[in-house]
């Protein structure tokens, strides 16, 4: 404990704080300076889930669930390392206008019109291309377009002082409409550049998946170990050591599947390989760190969650509070620009209704399925992956037990659209009612 | 019209004080016809608790935003250590050393202790959050305000007390080196502990040779932890007295009733005009 503080008070009144007062005050801050071995960390981290912080744990809960019963009912299909690769690039799309979404969710704001925001910009991406833009520039001007919308909606909610869900809600239909006239009443644009093609349809090669799933594990071991060594001491070397363990043998094991070959029998036959991560992995990979730091470890998303938290708190801070929630909008625009790479990638085409149809409601559920909170404040980027994951799992799952007697009683043809829906629907509730209750829990 | 003021006649004692770090003269403020504030007087001092009283609407709060800037005043002079200032808004204040706890606390509750504390004001390290030097600062106030019911300083608000929450928004407004801190009913919601809790703290902050302001109800508050007390009565000070051993509550409940209390107080014939 630095004495400057101390002999600043000195001088400037005749009270003097004793060096024994300061260090009996210090060593009231029991929790911070605690040497904690393996088992105390283990039951504060239970501790802390019973006060209704449940972190990732639902959406974890739910995968597994998920997984299980599709497993179980259809471990031929479901469980295949084809249908594995499939899931990845399923969920990819989701996950990142999952993530745009979140930073308005984190404000307590909605974006209803990220999905088109995201259609948008694919579609300037394929009319740009098709008009023999490079590669470059083509993204450029999507990304620009995109968060032009993005800014667009920002400045009506947070200048002008319109419910974000109004703004949004008709630009729900004005951004659809921009769609319809970039490709033309029910065309379809072509998407034939071979990078933009690549990103959900192509795999990183055997070797560097290797090298992906061993960096992967690296950079993971190092940002624990550095925050073990700031810790002084609360943070167990052991609870290192075991969540180092745990991420690599996961790594290393998502990089083993993944580098067989999980090209269908009959394309076997035919000599077609289909092996390695799937670019979609790292690039989502490498938004989600990005994002991450600039929400943890910048004053930018520091005021981000503080605007989320407590408006008034932060304007009184001297935070922007205007700005702030004009920038949310703008990045949630250019996010879901970027979901809309995504998406043009997987159809290899963009037609009326990219990023129509479900994709703004599953990117919410995602979201809040990971356990970002509906009312602000509340949030992290992995919540996006994982709800992303849920959402993706449910139709991929849903398609492939296909007919089936439950109970065996009724018949029911869990692949059709209605089933899915419902589905769908009802884990998002579930999620929902998950943050209520846990927020109910926390303010209690 | 001017609200003659008897104290200094009526309590004698005359201790030397060391000058008043803040002070207005004759602030006059009026919404529309409403006249609310009548050529105030106040003053605070350094390393004394000034309890500022008064019923609802006989100006506390007023004169609070007055001094915050946050409401323009119609006339009279407002000085800081000696100097004349104007202060057009709450970032003058804020400049000069002058910081309010507002009654909501103004607390992120999704965010913990340091983060509120250093909110709007982070330390950076090469552009990054430095988070190991706020935590540091963070104990180092607390324990310097002798806080020693928080068990880390990484618990989000939410989690955190009433009293804790206002040892919390106190501690963020003297983070600051600030030389003047308003404390607006501090004590309303908290329990017998949680009060004692605070109370320290205030009288810990006066010690520490910050002018602190209590605004409050509460007369027991008042007599246990002020030095002194002015008492507001529809807009006017009624009474600006030191508090001492003899000090009734009943004295402090009539000025803020009627303006008056024995030789103390408004002269019958002014309180007539609002």
């Amino acid at each position: 404990m630095s004495t400057d503080r101390d002999s600043k008070h000195r001088a400037n009144n005749e009270v003097t704080f004793s060096d024994a007062v300061v260090k009996e005050a210090a060593s009231d801050f029991s929790f911070d300076s605690e040497q904690r071995d393996l088992s105390m960390s283990v039951s504060q981290y239970l501790s802390k889930l019973r006060s209704g912080d449940l972190g990732a744990w639902p959406a974890l809960l739910a995968i597994t669930v998920l997984c299980l019963i599709f497993g179980l009912s259809r471990s031929s299909t479901f469980v295949t390392i084809t249908n594995f690769g499939n899931l990845l690039q399923q969920a990819a799309p989701i996950i990142v206008i999952a993530m745009a979404v979140s930073f308005v969710l984190l404000l307590g704001e909605i974006d209803l019109s990220a999905g088109f925001s995201a259609g948008v910009a694919a579609a300037v991406l394929a009319v740009r291309l098709q008009s023999s833009w490079n590669l470059g520039f083509s993204i450029l001007a999507a990304a620009a377009v995109a968060l032009l919308l993005g800014l667009f909606t920002g400045l009506l909610v947070a200048r002008v002082g319109i419910p974000s869900f109004v703004v949004t809600l008709a630009n729900f239909l004005s951004f659809q409409g921009i769609l319809l006239e970039l490709v033309k009443d029910g065309g379809n644009v072509r998407i034939e550049n071979p990078a933009i093609s690549a990103i959900e349809n192509k795999n990183l090669s055997v070797g560097l998946s290797w090298a992906f799933g061993i960096i992967v594990a690296v950079v993971f071991a190092f940002s624990v170990l550095r925050k073990q060594r700031s810790s002084g001491g609360t943070v167990p070397l052991s609870l290192a050591f075991v969540k180092i363990g745990l991420v690599t043998a996961g790594a290393l094991t998502f990089t083993a599947i993944l580098a067989q070959n999980r090209a269908l029998p009959a394309a076997k036959e035919n000599g077609i390989k289909l092996v390695g991560v799937p670019y979609a992995v790292p690039l989502v990979m490498i938004l989600v760190i990005v994002v991450t730091f600039v929400l943890t470890r910048t004053r930018y998303g520091r005021h981000l969650y503080a605007v989320g938290g407590n408006q008034e708190a932060a304007r009184r801070a001297g935070i922007n509070v205007a700005r702030i929630r004009t920038s949310a909008f703008a990045v949630c625009g250019l996010l879901a620009g970027v979901g809309g790479a995504f998406l043009a990638s997987r159809l290899n085409s963009v037609d009326s209704n990219t990023g129509g149809s479900q994709t703004l409601l599953l990117a919410v559920g995602a979201a809040v399925i990971g356990g970002t909170s509906l009312f602000g404040g509340k949030g992290r980027m992995l919540n996006a992956v994982l709800g992303g994951l849920v959402l993706a799992l449910i139709p991929n799952g849903l398609g492939l037990v296909g007919k089936a007697k439950v109970f065996g009683v009724w018949r029911v043809d869990f692949s059709t659209s209605g089933v899915n829906f419902i589905v769908s629907g009802l884990v998002l509730l579930v999620a929902a009612s998950v943050d209520a209750i846990s927020r109910k829990r926390t303010v209690s | 019209m001017s609200g003659k003021l008897l104290h200094r006649e009526a309590k004698g004692a005359k201790v030397s004080e060391p000058d008043p770090i803040f002070e207005m003269f004759k602030i006059n403020k009026s919404f529309g016809p409403v006249h609310v504030l009548h050529d105030i007087d106040f003053q605070v001092h350094p390393g004394k608790v000034t309890a500022l009283i008064g019923d609802n609407g006989a100006g506390k709060s007023t004169l609070v935003k007055c001094v915050t800037g946050i409401y323009g005043i119609d006339s009279g002079s407002m000085a800081f250590e000696g100097n004349p200032v104007t202060i057009h808004g709450p970032k003058d204040a804020a400049a000069l050393g002058i910081e309010v706890v507002y009654q909501d606390l103004a607390l992120c509750e999704n965010l913990d202790i340091v983060q509120n504390l250093f909110l709007g004001r982070e330390r950076t390290k090469s552009g990054l959050l430095d988070e190991r030097e706020m935590e540091r600062l963070t104990r180092e106030t607390l324990s310097s305000l002798s806080v020693r019911t928080v068990k880390s300083v990484r618990q989000q608000v939410s989690s955190l007390s009433g009293g804790q929450r206002q040892t919390v928004a106190i501690a963020k407004a003297v983070l600051w080196n600030s030389k003047v801190v308003l404390l607006d009913e501090p004590t309303a919601a908290l329990g017998v502990a949680q009060t004692k809790q605070v109370l320290d703290l205030v009288r810990n902050l006066a010690d520490r040779g910050l002018g602190v302001v209590l605004i409050s109800h509460n007369m027991n508050d008042v007599i246990q932890v002020a030095d002194r007390v002015c008492a507001m009565y529809l807009g006017r000070v009624a009474a600006d007295v030191p508090i001492t051993k003899e000090t009734r509550r009943e004295f402090l409940v009539e000025l803020i009733t009627s303006g008056q209390s024995g030789n103390v107080g408004l002269r019958e014939a002014e309180e007539v005009t609002i």
